[in-house]
Formats: structure tokens, C-alpha cells, sequence
């Protein structure tokens, strides 16, 4: 809540001109037929997405020309509100001129960027975003019928929302595109969990295999790791904070280090790390056999510093702790 | 552009009289009627004309209660704040009564009282789309019962609830009724003593009175705490100074609103079956709900293959004012309820449209409105993809 939500019914008002105009009068409405796509040296292909249950369906039409698999015209048919004649009237025309393997390339968030009339104010409210997505997904099955595969079969499609037929792969995907965070946001983009809520989570109207809560958690967990991992591998070494630090050395003696050691009958140790101005230094101590070795003093440790430079970062320094060094 | 008003359901013009009758109460008598000078007291003349035309309209008995709210919302909440604490909060009786067609006014707070543990009943409607006496009394043990609050009219498809047989039910057995009336006020004759109701909500802007101002009728003896604490306002029962001019202004447009009953079931009705003749002469369009079971001036259409936002944009943008419980329309995405609970194909739980008329439509504006929506109705099909 904030003083923009406080009067509501702006739903129209958020529309941008682009998306009023394309409800008006969309500009690829209607179809293409077989003997038009055949005078255009065509492939017409016709794909259907939505239900009108779900309070959304749309049409694809495509005249496709086989050499290059470049679409040559497209049009379009659709029950659903204003927004959704607007996305498939965008979609249509962002798919002209692209090749099929382009233009299923086009995500629900291309047509809605297409549709702004500035670069920073969304052309449609959060709520209204699930109409584009449709877009997105009707152009996919297109381009299974064109290919002449089953986008289901291939796909090994599972649908986690039966009222509005939306897929584990699409919400999948949306929660990664968009960060969405909350299993209302997922209904806002994709309708899944809108009707009949079953798919929400456990103890609905019927059980399901999947659930939109599980779904989310599992790919947020997932998100989260492969955000450690990217800060990770990023070349911020200096700015990781103390614990991941600690966790690459490990991970790189486990993997480069230890193993040269250990086949004499020794080991190392972190023992400390201090973080400098300029350098990270890393305080080892050895164990085992190497202790007391008088080699372990130049050879080893000068080894070990250059292969956690050249995988970690230059700044790094090792130092021994051990006291007869 | 010309604009055409058919979304009377959701609010209504205000009556040039009763704005004319609240215009003193701005700049000229503007005391507080509590106030013990001739400022105050100078108020109390009007104010006791109005409740005693408030009183007159719904037929309401010198020893029942008429508090003036800030809307039916608010005494919808009174209502149902006042039952938790005197019933369901010590576990005496926490059964709540309700349909699954009311508007959120009434929901959220049976909602809300679910979280405190009462237990609530959403009937579902019959096949006409409403819910008798029969189905109230199935769940209606007195024992557990703490309230049956039941629309009186329903906002979307306008119709009418047999109130009266399920208030006679209540009454024996000894179970308090609440209707929210909001809907039926100036479209069918509203009688609290008739229809035995303890406690009823109305707002004046859905009869041609302002915003912000509404009532709550309570019984004689009908159990009731304030929702609003402070002031001993309307006799302690709502807190708060009240809004002159408002109260005012509904007293009057209560009295037009029944002054008016006869012209509403007669000119209004047949305007709404004019309009209501030419959407059915479209093919593949139905009406919700039987004719003789609506009121007056209501028609809530479905046109097979077109959303209805889609439609209700389209008419917009020739000045035409309708409206769509559905989907798209609203901030959520849940198909329209009433279609849902009514069990009507599910195809056309998106494409309900509302025209809703008032005694100030015209037959050129219902003219103008059939011509537009044929209009309408053929280009939306032309690109539709399932029609």
C-alpha cells in the first residue's frame, strides 16, 4: 500500500496508448487460409493456445516459407480482454520476417516491451501480465507443428494447471524470467492457481501432482544456489564474504592441493585468513609427514599459493604458521 | 461524446432534488448537531425529517433502530463484528449462515470471521441462481446458529431472493437474520416488518442519494454492539459525527425511491426488456436468470466467444458504461462467481456483461445501446478465436 494504490480501479488507466490502440483496431486480426499461404509459396500452419473456460484462447495463423523457414505473414484470432488482442496483435507482428527457430525466441516479456510507449512504465499491470504469456506459448506450438514434433511429447510436457493449462516448464520459466517470489505472483503471469486453486497447494478441490507452493520453492532454492555459485565463479574474490572464501581454498586444496600431499603421507591446513587492503592472506599449517619437512617451507607452499592465484584471485598470499619455518 | 450510463448497479446519479436538499447543509447549516447551541440545534428539524423518511421507506417501527453509517459496507461489518462478539468469540454459537453470491461486503467479513473461528456456510445457489428458504433451513440448527445474513438482491445478475419466507424461517426458529438490501432499495418495495429481518443494510448511492452515507436498520431487541467506539452518537450505537448533508440527502432520495417504485417496475422494466429483447434477437447470447425472479432494471448477458471485458472496453469506447464481474475486469482472476456457483458452462464464465438502468435512462439512450453493442457483439466475434 502507498498513496498510488489508495484510489483503485485504475486498471484502463494503466494501459499504455500502444496496447488501447492495438485493442481498437488490431492491426493482424483475422486468418490466413490455405489458398492465400499457398500463393505466398508457403507453409500455413495454425496453432490454438488457451480455453475459453480459462477466459483466454487464442489462434496462431502462419505462412511460413519452407526454404528458409522465414514466416512471411501472420494473423491472428482470440477470445480474450483487450489486453490479450493486444499482445497477439504484438506477437503477430514481432514474428513477421523472423525464422520459426527466431521467433520462438520471442518471450511473453518481448511483446510487452513492444507494447510500452516509454521504456520504464510496463504497458500493462502485473495482473494483466498473463495475457502475453499466452503469446509466448502459442508461437512455441507453432513451431512444434511446423517442425512436425510434439511440443507435449518432446517437451515431456506436464501441466500443473488444469483450468488455465499451464505447463511445469512455463511456470518454471516465468518464476526464473520475471524473479517472482510468491505463488500469487505466478498466478498473475501464468493463471495457474486462479480457478479452480487446486494446484495452489495440498487440500484443494482435487490433489495433483504438482503444486505451485512446491514449484516455487524448488526453483527459488534452485535460483538462490546458482546465485552462490555465480558470485562464486565472478572475479570478486576480495568482496566474497569470509565463509565463502574459506569454502573455495577448501575446495581448491581438496581438488589441486591435497591430493600431491597426501601421497607422502601429509596434509595441510587452513588456519587463518586476513583480508588487506590489497591482499587476502591465508595462514596454513601443515600436518603429518610434512611437518617439520624443511621443503614443505619453499617448494610446497609456493605451490600452493600459485595454483590458489591462478584459480582464486592474484592477491592471494600464503603464509605458514608453522613455528620451525 | 454523448455518454450513456447503464452501470446504475454499481453506483447512480444523485437526484437533482436531493442534491438541492443538501445544499444548505454546506456553508449555511453547518453546526454540529451535537452541539448545544442554536448552530447544533438548528440541524435537528431536518435530521428528524429524514430519519422519519428513512424510517417510512423501509417500514420500519418506532422502537427499531435506523443508525446512519458511512455505507452498507459499514454496517454490513457492524453486523458481523457485533455477532462475533456476542456469539462466536465465548464459543456460544459459531455458526454463520451465508451465500457464496454475496458481495465482498458481506464475504470478506464471514471470511474474516472464519480466521476468529466461526464456522461459516457459503450456500451455493439453485439453479435460478438463488438460494431458498428450503436450503437455509438444512444447516439452520438453533443451537448452533449465531446469524443468516442473505442478500436481499443480488448485484450482479439482479435477482431477487425469497427474503421474506427465509425471514419467517429465522424467526421460528430464533435465529437472527441479516439482508443486505443494498441492491433492492428503489427497485422493489423493501418492508423490515414484512419480511422479518432484524438487521438490514442499505446506501444511498445506489438509490440516487450520495456517496458516504448509508444505514443500518436493528430490530427492537436485537442484540448489537458499535463497530465505531467514541461519541454518543446515534444514541451510542455508531460514534462519530455524522454526515449532515449525506443523511439528509438519502432521507430524501429514500422517499423518491419509493415515490418512484411504480415507475421502476413499469417504464424501467420495459426499457430493460426492450434492451434485454434485442441482446437475446443476437445469436448465441443468453440472460442470466429468469425475468420474473430480477429486478427491474438489471440484465447481466452473456455473448458466446466474446470476453467480457473486451466487450465492456469496446462499448466504453463509445461512450457506453457497463460493466463485468469477470476476470479481466476486476483485479483478480477469478472467473465471475455467480456464473461459477450457478453452474453454468464453463465457456461462459468470462463473458458475462452487466447492463444495469435507472429511472433516468431514456428509450434513445437503450436505442443507441442496441445499436452499438450489434456493432460490438459482430466485430469481437469476427476475431475471435473460439466463436
Amino acid at each position: 500500500m502507498a498513496k498510488k494504490d489508495i484510489i483503485g480501479g485504475a486498471l484502463w488507466e494503466q494501459y499504455s496508448n500502444k496496447v488501447a490502440e492495438r485493442m481498437n483496431n488490431p492491426r493482424n486480426r483475422g486468418e490466413i487460409t490455405e489458398e492465400e499461404a499457398k500463393a505466398l509459396g508457403a507453409k500455413l500452419v495454425i496453432a490454438d493456445w488457451g480455453a475459453e473456460a480459462c477466459g483466454d484462447a487464442v489462434r496462431l495463423y502462419l505462412a511460413v516459407d519452407p526454404k528458409t523457414d522465414k514466416i512471411i505473414k501472420a494473423k491472428f484470432k482470440s477470445f480474450g480482454c483487450g489486453t490479450a488482442i493486444a499482445s497477439s496483435d504484438m506477437m503477430t507482428e514481432l514474428c513477421v520476417g523472423k525464422t520459426i527457430d527466431e521467433a520462438m525466441k520471442i518471450t511473453n516479456l518481448d511483446v510487452e516491451r513492444a507494447l510500452r510507449d516509454d521504456p520504464d512504465t510496463p504497458a500493462v499491470p502485473p495482473q494483466k501480465m498473463h495475457c502475453s504469456v499466452m503469446a509466448y506459448d502459442v508461437i512455441k506450438k507453432a513451431a512444434s507443428i511446423y517442425k512436425g514434433i510434439d511440443l507435449e511429447k518432446l517437451e515431456e510436457e506436464e501441466i500443473v494447471c488444469e483450468c488455465a493449462r499451464v505447463s511445469l516448464r512455463t511456470i518454471k520459466e516465468v518464476i526464473r524470467l520475471n524473479n517472482l517470489k510468491t505463488v500469487e505472483e505466478i498466478t498473475q503471469y501464468t493463471k495457474a492457481g486462479a480457478f479452480c486453486k487446486s494446484c495452489i497447494k495440498p487440500g484443494g478441490h482435487e490433489p495433483r501432482k504438482y503444486y505451485l507452493v512446491d514449484i516455487l520453492e524448488e526453483v527459488r532454492a534452485q535460483m538462490d544456489k546458482e546465485e552462490v555459485k555465480k558470485s562464486i565463479q565472478s572475479d570478486e574474490f576480495k568482496k566474497m564474504t569470509l565463509v565463502k572464501k574459506l569454502k573455495l581454498i577448501e575446495n581448491l586444496l581438496d581438488e589441486k592441493v591435497r591430493p600431491a600431499i597426501k601421497k607422502d603421507g601429509g596434509n595441510v591446513e587452513v588456519v587463518d585468513i586476513k583480508e588487506n587492503q590489497d591482499f587476502v592472506d591465508i595462514y596454513l599449517s601443515y600436518v603429518g609427514s610434512c611437518k617439520g619437512c624443511v621443503s614443505a617451507s619453499t617448494q610446497t607452499l609456493s605451490f600452493i599459493e600459485q595454483t590458489l592465484k591462478e584459480n582464486l584471485d592474484q592477491c592471494i598470499r600464503v603464509f605458514s604458521v608453522d613455528e620451525n619455518i | 461524446m454523448e455518454r450513456i450510463y447503464l452501470d446504475n448497479n454499481a453506483t447512480t446519479i444523485v437526484d437533482p432534488i436531493v442534491k438541492d436538499a443538501m445544499e444548505p447543509f454546506f456553508c449555511q447549516i453547518y453546526g454540529n448537531p451535537n452541539s448545544l447551541h442554536s448552530f447544533g440545534t438548528e440541524t435537528h428539524p431536518y435530521l428528524k425529517l429524514a430519519l422519519e423518511r428513512l424510517y417510512t421507506g423501509i417500514n420500519a417501527n418506532e422502537e427499531d433502530d435506523i443508525i446512519i453509517t458511512s455505507c452498507a459496507t459499514e454496517s454490513n461489518n457492524s453486523v458481523f463484528m457485533a455477532i462475533y462478539h456476542l456469539f462466536v468469540r465465548e464459543g456460544k454459537k459459531k455458526r454463520i449462515i451465508t451465500t457464496q453470491l454475496e458481495h465482498p461486503s458481506v464475504a470478506n467479513p464471514a471470511r474474516f470471521l472464519e480466521k476468529l473461528g466461526a464456522e461459516v456456510i457459503y450456500l451455493p445457489p439453485n439453479k435460478d441462481g438463488i438460494v431458498t428458504r428450503d436450503m437455509v433451513k438444512e444447516y439452520l440448527d438453533p443451537d448452533k446458529t449465531a446469524l443468516v445474513s442473505i442478500m436481499w438482491v443480488n448485484n450482479e445478475t439482479g435477482l431477487i431472493f425469497p427474503v421474506r419466507e427465509i425471514g419467517i424461517l429465522c424467526k421460528e426458529y430464533d435465529v437472527l437474520f441479516h439482508t443486505d438490501a443494498t441492491q433492492a432499495i428503489g427497485k422493489i418495495k423493501v418492508d423490515v416488518e414484512n419480511a422479518f429481518v432484524d438487521y438490514l443494510s442499505f446506501s444511498a448511492h445506489k438509490f440516487h442519494g450520495p456517496k458516504g452515507v448509508g444505514g443500518l436498520y436493528i430490530r427492537k431487541d436485537a442484540p448489537f454492539i458499535p463497530f465505531f467506539h467514541g461519541g454518543e452518537q446515534m444514541g451510542g450505537r455508531r460514534a462519530g459525527t455524522v454526515n449532515v448533508a449525506g443523511f439528509v440527502g438519502m432521507g430524501v432520495a429514500m422517499e423518491l425511491a419509493n415515490k418512484y417504485l411504480e415507475f421502476e417496475n413499469t417504464t424501467v422494466l420495459k426499457l430493460r426488456n426492450k434492451l434485454e429483447d434485442a441482446i437475446l434477437e443476437i445469436p448465441d447470447t443468453r440472460i442470466i436468470g429468469k425475468r420474473e425472479l430480477r429486478v427491474p432494471n438489471t440484465i447481466f448477458a452473456s455473448f458466446r466467444g466474446i470476453e467480457g471485458e473486451a466487450l465492456i472496453w469496446d462499448l466504453n469506447q463509445k461512450g457506453i458504461a457497463a460493466s463485468t464481474g469477470s476476470a479481466c475486469s476486476s483485479e483478480s482472476l477469478e472467473p465471475n462467481p455467480v456464473l461459477v456457483a450457478m453452474d453454468i458452462e464453463k465457456e461462459l464464465a468470462h463473458t458475462g456483461v452487466r447492463f444495469s438502468l435507472s429511472r433516468f435512462t431514456t428509450e434513445e439512450e437503450i436505442d443507441y445501446t442496441i445499436n452499438v453493442l450489434k456493432e460490438s457483439v459482430s466485430r469481437l466475434r469476427s476475431i475471435s478465436s473460439t466463436y
